[in-house]
């Protein structure tokens, strides 16, 4: 009888000492990780980089890939907002319980974790191809083409965000708008979606968050490009795919801009996903 | 009733509140449809993409290693493997490694130190995956060349670097082909394996914890009450319990692992060659697309497009039972 | 079984009283997902006067309240039959405008819910729907609901504020000014105050006092005292039945029937 308790406390301890390493391995490898980003990129950095653009290489800085993703971003989320919100709203307000909406429900999670480079794949057939051939190749690759197949992996997140948070709207403030007489539609966009704002904020910086870091999805579509453009229909580059570029360059004055951009990159994701944490934990605060 | 002036013509307003809330449902439902018209559409694209391909060679594309673009002959088999060892190896890390997170995040951690563990692990989930692809070229790789890859040959592989044949490359079958390498650098699928671990730690994580947490209080108190210890109140109810649900969070992270392009790509060496080794290059099938996609045209661009709706099918069917497994648990709290 | 529990149990349609009804429930069955929610109710409800309906949970009476402006309709498997005539037209004929019943029955609910706008934009939300008004205009209809709910004098410097900043009682009356600032005809009340405390309570039950000279009041609730209180003709119901119907002093006084008077005492699940 003693051993088998001797046994189970041993094996408690053991289970409970790896579940301790476990998080501890989990939490070293964060550390590790954003301590190099943190300690190459610091060391990177350089006036010359939010002034000088790629075109000069080694000497050069990253200004041109950095309007370049402000630009992909904001052509990504400007199309993935207005579609995600009205789709999600669809999804909780109009299609609750019903098959068509449940299985887009289902579809909508399976989107949100597809792998990115096949949407990619997918913009580049359905506009970077047409437009080569529309346009007799003066137009192929272009920051437009990128910010659609970005649209397209903000999307879900979008919709998904809108779906909870709306789902999460008592129901008798429906019936206190419709018992005045307002019609859904107007109860829906005026009331429903106002309600469930920050919410709804917090889904569009998420997803803000996740493309602003995919690499993937924009090297068939925006391409790169060594020279500023800011013009949507022109090649693009962009901080990932400078990341990426310079990162498989043999010299380390490249790998050292590489940082730089991870580390911009990096701080600008944890900035965005403070910022969503914040606007979340005060609207629970103020609904209580 | 004279006192509603408005109420003079309610019948044509009924009308047009209806017309409008035609055309609200109908702009609703149409961004909603965009969503099925995303994975439709990427799935079709690629399909016709790589049409040519399937012409080409049939089934042989997915049984064949040759990958020759000089002679224009393509098989997905190298970079198929490739893709399946690595996600294989992250999930043999991960799992164990998330599972420990959960028990001691729901279960063994005081309740204050909770939530700033989760939130910080949750971080992970959020660094863009191109920042684990150059940790992992720049700095893990040349560790694992220089700390942990001698030792993996030495003791554990068939061409040891002082020529002293362990015992056991001499005696377990297999694992001396596994570790044996006489490549130099760190790159390889194993090394991918890896960071693709890392990468997907958080996510299956989160989903245990927060699988974990639906366990109702009442059923682990029944069993504390009993004399059961922490460990086996995890194993022999949490667990359980929470089975499907647990299944469907690894498969959430097989299926991130498997699509995963950036964090692979830079570890993996993009040797198009079958090796039985871990330590050696190989590549993937996202990691071959990234790499010759912008300089291939005709048949290995249509090979490519080929390998992409290969990947975009078994990310589908992974996601899919990750879903279905995951939505039973909610059914069955439902309930 | 319903119809044998008519016969078996007949009940009064109105009360003695003398006014002409404002709305008549003819012969009301409700169901949901096929449970009989309602067996047949029959009522008059008087003009400018308060009604009460009481009875323990689960008995129908927020059912029944909710038929009167069809809010039951927005959800889906939901049915009623019979025929609720108000002024004289059935509103549950899908003919009947639902913009018309909408403006001429107001409701407010349980729980006090503002819209998540400023006071000012909560009572004016309502109006704009049914009427165009000029700013003047409109701003005098505000100051006139909030009046005769009573918060005029507590939100006057604070009407460009958030709904959500006034406490409880305010609130809820904040939504009864909603209400009633379409001029409907009829107000209903679901357990209005079931979410406040006594001060507030007792501020609500003074304002239906005063509003019933304007509008017919039906009011919902759980509390006996209230209903004792504040309304002219009480209706017992119980298990989706209208057992009893009378001036409100004879039903908490000598109440017809054992079930009543048993609920009345407190010798009741």
């Amino acid at each position: 009888m003693n051993t088998l308790y001797l046994r189970r406390r041993i094996a408690n301890a053991l289970a409970m000492a790896l579940s301790l390493l476990a998080t501890l391995v989990g939490l070293a490898f964060l550390a590790w990780i954003l301590w190099e980003t943190l300690r190459q990129g610091v060391g990177a950095l350089d006036l010359k980089l939010f002034t000088k653009i790629t075109a000069y290489g080694e000497d050069g800085g990253l200004l041109n890939s950095m309007v370049g993703s402000l630009v992909i971003n904001f052509i990504g989320i400007g199309i993935a907002t207005p579609i995600g919100v009205l789709a999600g709203t669809w999804l909780a307000e109009y299609a609750n319980r019903t098959k068509l909406g449940e299985s887009i429900r289902f579809l909508n999670d399976i989107l949100l974790s597809a792998p990115s480079i096949v949407m990619g794949l997918f913009v580049y057939t359905i506009i970077v191809l047409p437009s080569t051939a529309l346009t007799h190749g003066s137009t192929s690759f272009s920051g437009f083409a990128g910010g659609v197949a970005l649209a397209l992996i903000a999307l879900p997140v979008i919709v998904r965000t809108t779906d909870e948070m709306l789902r999460l709207v008592p129901s008798t403030l429906r019936e206190a708008a419709l018992s005045l007489g307002v019609p859904q539609w107007k109860l829906t966009l005026q009331i429903l979606i106002r309600a469930a704002r920050s919410g709804i904020i917090t889904g569009v910086l998420l997803a803000l968050a996740r493309i602003s870091g995919e690499t993937a999805p924009l090297l068939f579509t925006a391409f790169g490009n060594n020279y500023m453009a800011v013009n949507p229909l022109e090649k693009m580059s962009s901080l990932p795919q400078i990341i990426y570029q310079y990162a498989n360059d043999p010299g380390d004055a490249m790998h050292a801009l590489a940082w730089a951009g991870a580390f911009v990159i990096t701080m600008f994701v944890l900035l965005l996903s403070l910022a969503s944490r914040l606007i979340l934990s005060r609207t629970k605060v103020s609904h209580d | 009733m004279p006192t509603f002036p408005a109420t003079a013509a309610p019948e044509q307003r009924a009308i047009r509140d209806a017309r409008h809330e035609r055309l609200f449902r109908w702009l609703l439902k149409g961004c909603a449809l965009i969503v099925l018209a995303a994975l439709l559409g990427a799935a079709g694209a690629t399909l016709w993409g790589g049409r040519e391909a399937f012409a080409t060679f049939g089934w042989h594309f997915l049984v064949s290693s040759e990958w020759d673009p000089g002679n224009d002959v393509y098989g997905a088999l190298v970079p198929v493997y490739g893709t399946l060892a690595t996600s294989f190896i992250a999930l043999l890390i991960a799992v164990p490694v998330s599972f420990g997170i959960a028990v001691y995040l729901s279960e063994v951690a005081p309740t204050w130190l909770r939530t700033p563990i989760a939130s910080a692990i949750e971080l992970l989930a959020g660094i863009p995956s191109i920042i684990y692809g150059m940790w992992g070229l720049f700095i893990f790789a040349p560790f694992f060349a220089e700390h942990i890859k001698p030792w993996l040959t030495n003791n554990l592989g068939n061409k040891p670097d002082d020529g002293k044949l362990s015992w056991v490359a001499e005696h377990v079958p297999f694992v001396g082909k596994l570790f044996g390498s006489d490549y130099p650098f760190g790159a390889s699928i194993l090394v991918a394996g890896i960071v693709l671990a890392i990468m997907i730690i958080p996510f299956i994580s989160s989903v245990m914890r927060e699988v974990f947490q639906t366990v109702p209080t009442r059923l682990k108190e029944s069993a504390y009450a009993l004399g059961s210890s922490t460990w086996e109140v995890s194993w022999d109810i949490v667990l359980p319990y929470t089975r499907s649900a647990v299944i469907g969070g690894i498969f959430l992270g097989l299926g991130r692992a498997l699509g995963e392009t950036m964090a692979v790509t830079f570890v993996l060496g993009n040797a198009m060659q079958l090796s039985a080794s871990l330590l050696d290059p190989g590549t993937s099938i996202a990691s071959t697309i990234a790499n010759q996609f912008s300089e291939a045209a005709g048949l290995q661009k249509s090979s490519l497009m080929a390998l992409a709706f290969l990947l975009f099918v078994v990310t589908f069917i992974v996601l899919l039972i990750a879903r279905l497994m995951l939505r039973r648990l909610a059914s069955k709290e439902g309930r | 079984m319903t119809d044998s529990a008519l016969a078996t149990n007949p009940v009064p349609v109105a009360p003695a009283a003398t006014v002409a009804p404002k709305i008549t429930v003819r012969d009301l069955h409700f169901y949901y997902n096929g449970f009989h929610a309602l067996k047949g109710i029959n009522m008059d409800i008087p003009e400018k006067q308060v009604t009460a309906i009481i009875g323990p949970s689960g008995c129908g009476k927020s059912t029944l309240l909710r038929i009167f402006n069809r809010i039951y309709a927005i959800y889906p498997k939901l049915e009623a039959k019979g025929e609720i005539l108000l002024d004289g037209d059935n509103i549950l004929d899908p003919r009947y405008s639902m913009n018309r019943l909408r403006s001429k029955v107001g409701m407010v609910f349980q729980k006090p819910v503002p819209f998540p706008m400023t006071i000012f934009e909560n009572v004016a939300y309502g109006i704009r729907h049914h009427e165009k008004l000029s700013r003047k205009d409109m701003e005098g209809r505000v100051e006139q609901a909030l009046r005769n709910a009573a918060l005029w004098d507590e939100v006057k410097d604070k009407l460009k504020q958030n709904a959500l900043g006034l406490s409880g009682g305010q609130q809820q009356r904040l939504c009864i000014a909603r209400a009633i600032a379409l001029k409907p005809e009829v107000l209903l009340l679901d357990e209005p105050t079931s979410a406040l405390d006594p001060i507030a309570t007792g501020r609500i039950e003074q304002l239906v006092e005063e509003l019933k000279s304007q509008f017919t009041i039906v009011i919902v609730t759980h509390n006996m005292q209230q209903a004792a209180r504040v309304s002219d003709q009480t209706a017992f119901m119980y298990l989706g039945e209208l057992i009893e119907y009378d001036r409100t002093e004879k039903i908490f006084t000598k109440p017809g029937k054992k079930q009543t008077e048993d609920y009345i005492t407190g010798r009741f699940g």
